[in-house]
């Protein structure tokens, strides 16, 4: 696990691969095609690659307009831009015309560092949840990104996945499938669930080491899609381990903990405690600085395991 | 057919589309006259002229598209689709019911014709800009059509497609402002001033045309000449009438969404009535006036 690099750099590379295959992928970016890396495509594909300047609502709605002609595109820019700037345009012409459009920005979560709050979204999985036709998928590492990416390529429909800006340790082999709706039990035990998105596997999977030393023995799950949500995975080990701790770079209202607590609300009422971002704004720091100013570490992930537990 | 029996023809089906008009808003009980009634012309014109289309055939790659990006002018595309054929006649009077294929504002996931659903103001240019880039990659001769409301250039968005159909050479767009000059709180220049609208878009780089949104031999002009550059967009500024043809909706904001009671859906369709009788009475007649 020593390798890291950022989900994000899995982006352009594989639109070049799925156009090598033939797929009819376009990218549509709007001036950071640099930061996304969709510029990689656009240097092997060069028409492929669309740049509409700083205007994102147009950039969703140029891309409806590909994906209407049978064109599977993908969409750019960070992601409070990409969701926030033109919801509008993802929910009255992407998703209520059920088209081909991959809203795939990075710079999502606090991780984005210095930039600070404005540009760190913390909202993103709570507003692309509700839309209907919607799926959406936070991959834990470049791996994941990459199948994530490949199954929404390949998967008819509108849907969001989830890049980062910073390098995180990478988790999974090469011989990885992302499967859509799964989440995957990465490490079974008996005491706790921690169910995690994104980069907060890696923090779970630490957190998890910490708590065998005290002989809490946690089953980790990453929950790399967020919808279409997996019940059955996240019911049964809430059954199995009685409490569930949630971890995700992400506010906790409406996100990655309020798509587990609905699943259990109605399928296994266990105590449940939520680890993200407690309904604030994020600041300017370094990654691993905010990651701990936010509570957002395997430390405070053990912390919140312990008490849950307690609770039992 | 003469130039005169071709306009003929265009204008009794716009007459046909005006009388279908106001009934299926009456029979729904709400709706949006007076930007349907205003987009008559234009979208007779479209439909009945300069399309090249198959109504049996509403996926034709080859088929030219048409983007109705005033989505509450909805029953204007829907008296057009019928009139063409891509749906039978009976459903116009489901316009806006549970269950019916003619929601409020136009869906593509129900409605044959529909190229996009639209209804959220601003968005239609930026999609028409997509589809004809996609056009073009694919090295398909097709246009895209782009209807728009003079209201709607207020939102930022019109303008960042305003931007890009000429950066990207999308000769194959045709943007049409249909600029009857009121939305719902008023006349446009009062609720927020647009200024000079064909400078706009000139000033952004397109070709600009501008004709009465009423003048079927004008519209015909505007749509049908090539650019003098084929790289370069044709935007056509259409001078309307909002609520044209019902003398009591005619320039009144208050038309823009309301359906007519039963005494004015009654006067409204002797009114059409009569101007039916008379555009298919010159048609039959070959144009002659």
């Amino acid at each position: 696990m020593s390798e890291k690099r950022a989900t994000r750099e899995a982006y352009g590379a594989t639109l070049i691969e799925l156009a090598n295959e033939g797929v009819p992928v376009v990218a549509v970016d709007a001036d950071l095609s640099g930061s996304t890396t969709t510029a990689k495509f656009g240097a092997a594909y060069p028409d492929r690659l669309i740049n509409v300047g700083i205007a994102e609502q147009n950039m969703i709605g140029t891309a409806a307009g590909l994906a209407v002609e049978g064109k599977v595109a993908f969409t750019g820019s960070f992601a409070v831009f990409a969701t926030g700037r033109a919801y509008d345009q993802i929910r009255n012409t992407v998703c209520y015309s059920n088209l081909d459009v991959k809203v795939a920005p990075t710079h999502s979560g606090i991780t984005v560092g210095p930039d600070g709050g404005s540009h760190q979204m913390l909202e993103d999985i709570a507003l692309m949840r509700v839309l209907p036709g919607m799926r959406v998928l936070v991959p834990a590492d470049a791996v994941a990104a990459r199948g994530a990416i490949r199954v929404a390529a390949t998967t008819p429909g509108p849907f969001y996945i989830r890049l980062g800006r910073a390098a995180v340790p990478v988790i999974y082999d090469d011989d990885y499938t992302f499967e859509l709706g799964r989440a995957r039990v990465l490490r079974e035990g008996s005491h706790v669930t921690l169910a995690a998105c994104g980069v907060m596997v890696e923090q779970a999977l630490a957190a998890a080491g910490q708590l065998e030393l005290e002989g809490i023995n946690a089953e980790v799950i990453d929950v790399s899609t967020i919808k279409p949500f997996d019940t059955a995975t996240l019911v049964a080990s809430a059954l199995k381990t009685g409490v569930v701790v949630t971890c995700e770079e992400h506010s906790i209202i409406g996100g990655l903990g309020s798509a587990v607590a609905e699943a259990l609300g109605e399928h296994a009422p266990v105590p449940l405690a939520r680890v993200g971002v407690r309904d604030v704004f994020g600041t300017s720091g370094e990654p691993a600085e905010l990651m701990e100013h936010f509570g957002l570490t395997g430390a405070d992930i053990a912390e919140a395991a312990r008490a849950v537990i307690g609770r039992r | 057919m003469t130039d005169a029996g071709r306009i003929a023809a265009i204008e009794a089906k716009a007459a046909r589309m005006r009388y279908d008009i106001v009934e299926m808003i009456a029979e729904a009980g709400s709706g949006h006259p007076g930007g349907s009634l205003s987009a008559a012309d234009i979208v007779a014109t479209l439909y009945f002229d300069v399309l090249r289309h198959d109504p049996t055939r509403p996926d034709w790659p080859e088929r030219d598209r048409f983007v109705l990006s005033k989505g509450h002018a909805a029953p204007v595309l829907y008296a057009a689709l019928a009139e063409a054929g891509y749906f039978g006649r009976d459903h116009l009077v489901t316009l806006r019911k549970l269950g019916s294929i003619l929601q409020g504002h136009p869906d593509c996931l129900k409605c044959s014709g529909v190229e996009v659903s639209t209804g959220s103001l601003g968005q239609g240019l930026a999609i028409a800009n997509g589809m004809a880039l996609a056009l073009k990659l694919d090295e398909n001769p097709a246009r895209v059509f782009c209807l728009l409301g003079d209201g709607e250039l207020q939102e930022g968005e019109v303008w960042e497609a305003a931007m890009f159909a000429p950066h990207h050479g999308l000769g194959n767009v045709t943007a049409i402002v249909d600029h009857n000059g009121l939305q719902i709180d008023g006349a446009c220049d009062e609720v927020m001033c647009l200024g000079g609208v064909a400078e706009k878009f000139a000033a952004f780089g397109w070709e600009v045309r501008e004709t009465s949104g009423h003048d079927v031999e004008g519209l015909l002009d505007a749509l049908t000449e090539p650019p003098a550059d084929p790289a370069v967009p044709v935007a056509i500024i259409a001078y309307t009438v909002k609520g044209k043809g019902v003398s009591f909706m005619e320039g009144d904001a208050g038309w823009h969404g309301k359906a007519p009671s039963a005494e004015q859906t009654a006067a409204a369709l002797a009114e059409l009535g009569s101007l039916l009788d008379a555009a298919m009475t010159t048609m039959t007649e070959g144009g002659a006036r």
